[in-house]
């Protein structure tokens, strides 16, 4: 027995100087809340950690756990992650964040990146894009191109993120067509193929002819198609296989460049705990093509918004803007402060949905 | 709020698509309870069921065929199950939970190239005169096959499981499998079958979601139906037409909850979004509150290993 284990301990030595000596590859982790071919959120950020493999090479090895439910479990699988090696890790959802701050304050020396929150610690950093760019987009096209004026818009949770994405999208709808109205389904969760298609078909049925998704799958799209005369977008991916119709434009996320730059940091020993939150200006954001289904006029106006926003001399929440409750947000001519942006939990004036708390 | 532009008709024919994944998968692993048997793996053998459907739908251009295909998928994904516990004697709830994992991964490996193409579209059945009357005809008479083939499952399962010989058996095994074994019942014979039932249900259900419900394939589609399946089914007590009212008002009161906020009601949304779970719950509870009798019902013999030689 005694010999045994002096023969294992012998080996594993063995193992691990040998692995020493080789140089050690960066590991990082990605932790996402979808599977990774769910077509929209975490295939991009997939798309992001294959690009970080691509760009290092042997330098780096990747792992990543798919479909790990925000809560409790997110904690096992980070915590996991961690003890299996990992130096740096993504954690990508909103739900998280508190995860995230758990499980870093046991691994110090482990760097944590947590998307789309707000929470940060000194291993901790947290990035987001400036995805509410992208729905003053949609919002111009859906408010020019709706016919009967009602769109349905398809929430995740409410959070700010989401909360942001629906405001930026009604203000710019309601300011092309000002009897615009925007119906609300809240699906409390990022991925359910069934349940999203069953929320894109009452809405539809009860007249909404554009369909604004924030939840994960291409599932609202399919649902668009097979109803005929509705249109929608892609979200968080270009989901171009529904293209032209009914997926007339896209939201997409590009993750890739901040993935290198961030395990660039962690190799050059320069990482420290950061908050990034880029819009399409530094690219993390794109507008996917819109479709020949959107008159030209209307395309060519959404992209001179593009351009605006992109060199910064168009910012999507401008005053004059109220809240719902009539009082005075930004007054005219004024911008939103990110701080107010990043913890939005309010709806502008003309949405007539309350949101949840 | 606006209730009145919620159209009752098209809600009702709607609750019928949202229930029939649900209605299948229960059913099947009602049977297969029934015969003494425990598998957790509704959700895989779905899953697995939603991407051999759809690739066959796919590549034969034809919604039927699609069906067959699943069915025979599910059931094949659940005689691995039936082998490794009816034979080799596994454990069943750890043997389950592992069909779930493996189905999804195969199921993700086998669909990599069908993410954002279209399936064929399922027609309605051509009642003909029935179609056109008013109220009921939308609502009962404008669906799919397989919502009629689904009802007719629930139909055939407690016909055979209550009034037949094959049924009788069935429940003998599922009840005491050494008593059924010590009459000449082959047990592990009528388990694997009623196993592979099971599967073949499940693999209907999840290709109703991948070729009607909402049409395409994506990875993880199923989102845990496999489970409600599987929960409905104790809370229906182990009878097919609580089990049929447990699936219709799980499926349709998560339709209307969406048709509400869609309609601005103005009621929490958190209530609305938790009422499928909790009013399913309450009906089926309340059903079955008389705990001696709904006691009969579990199978005495589930999740029970068995061997001839015990």
């Amino acid at each position: 027995m005694n010999l045994m284990k002096t023969l294992l301990g012998a080996v594993a030595a063995a193992a691990i100087g040998g692995a020493a000596m080789a140089e050690d590859p960066l590991k990082v982790g990605f932790i996402y809340v979808g599977p990774i071919g769910d077509g929209g959120w975490t295939y991009e950020h997939n798309k992001g950690r294959l690009a970080v493999e691509e760009h290092f090479g042997d330098a780096v090895e990747t792992v990543f756990q798919e479909s790990v439910p925000e809560g409790a479990d997110a904690e096992r699988a980070m915590t996991q992650m961690a003890l299996s090696g990992a130096d740096l890790i993504f954690t990508t959802s909103f739900g998280y964040m508190d995860p995230t701050i758990n499980v870093a304050a046991n691994f110090p020396d482990v760097k944590f990146e947590h998307a789309t929150g707000y929470k940060r610690a000194d291993n901790v950093s947290t990035y987001s894009a400036r995805f509410y760019e992208g729905r003053a987009i949609q919002g111009h096209i859906a408010g020019k191109m709706t016919e009967t004026n009602k769109i349905g818009y398809i929430a995740s949770f409410p959070i700010p993120e989401v909360i942001r994405g629906i405001n930026s999208a009604y203000i710019h709808a309601s300011r092309v067509n000002p009897d615009v109205e925007f119906n609300i389904v809240w699906a409390y969760t990022w991925f359910d193929p069934a349940k999203e298609a069953d929320a894109a078909n009452a809405l539809i049925e009860q007249g909404a002819d554009v369909i604004l998704q924030h939840t994960d799958s291409t599932a609202p799209l399919a649902a668009a198609q097979a109803k005929g005369g509705v249109i929608g977008f892609g979200q968080a991916s270009d989901m171009s296989e529904y293209a032209p119709f009914p997926r007339v434009s896209s939201i997409i996320d590009d993750w890739a460049p901040y993935y290198i730059a961030r395990v660039q940091a962690v190799m050059d020993g320069t990482w420290e705990s950061t908050d990034t939150w880029d819009g399409i200006g530094p690219g993390m954001v794109a507008i996917g093509e819109i479709t020949d289904a959107v008159p030209a006029e209307v395309a060519e106006e959404a992209m001179a918004m593009k351009e605006a926003l992109a060199d910064g001399s168009y910012h999507a929440f401008t005053g004059p803007i109220n809240k719902q409750d009539g009082t005075v947000w930004l007054a005219e001519g004024e911008t939103a402060d990110d701080g107010t942006l990043a913890g939005m939990d309010f709806y502008v004036e003309g949405i007539t949905a309350e949101i949840p708390n | 709020m606006d209730l009145s532009s919620i159209n009752p008709l098209i809600l009702l024919a709607s609750l019928m698509v949202a229930s029939t994944p649900i209605l299948l998968a229960a059913i099947g692993e009602l049977v297969v309870e029934k015969s003494g048997v425990l598998n957790l793996g509704v959700e895989g053998m779905m899953i697995v069921g939603a991407v051999t459907g759809f690739i066959a739908a796919v590549n034969l251009d034809s919604p039927t065929l699609g069906f067959i295909a699943a069915a025979l998928g599910g059931a094949l994904l659940s005689l691995l199950f039936g082998f490794l516990t009816q034979v080799l004697l596994s454990n069943q709830v750890a043997t389950g939970l592992a069909l779930t994992l493996f189905g999804l991964g195969i199921a993700a490996l086998m669909g990599q190239n069908y993410v954002g193409i279209r399936a064929p579209a399922t027609s309605d059945v051509p009642l003909g005169p029935l179609a056109d009357i008013p109220v009921l005809g939308p609502v009962l008479f404008q669906h799919d096959a397989m919502i009629y083939i689904s009802i007719g499952i629930v139909a055939a399962v407690w016909y055979v499981l209550t009034r037949t010989r094959a049924g009788l058996i069935l429940r003998a095994v599922g009840e005491s499998h050494d008593a059924a074994h010590a009459l000449g019942y082959k047990v592990v014979r009528i388990r694997l079958m009623a196993i592979a039932f099971g599967g073949a249900c499940a693999g209907l259900g999840g290709a109703y979601l991948s070729l009607v419900r909402v049409p395409q394939w994506t990875e993880g589609m199923t989102a845990g139906a496999g489970w409600i399946a599987l929960a409905i089914v104790v809370f229906a007590s182990w009878k097919p037409w609580r089990a049929l009212l447990g699936a219709y008002l799980f499926g349709g009161i998560t339709v209307l909850q969406l048709n509400l906020q869609a309609a601005g009601l103005k009621i929490p949304v958190e209530y609305l979004s938790m009422s499928p779970y909790l009013i399913t719950i309450l009906v089926l509870v309340i059903m079955s509150r008389d705990r001696t009798r709904a006691a009969l019902n579990a199978p005495a013999a589930l999740g029970k290993p068995f061997h001839a030689s015990s």
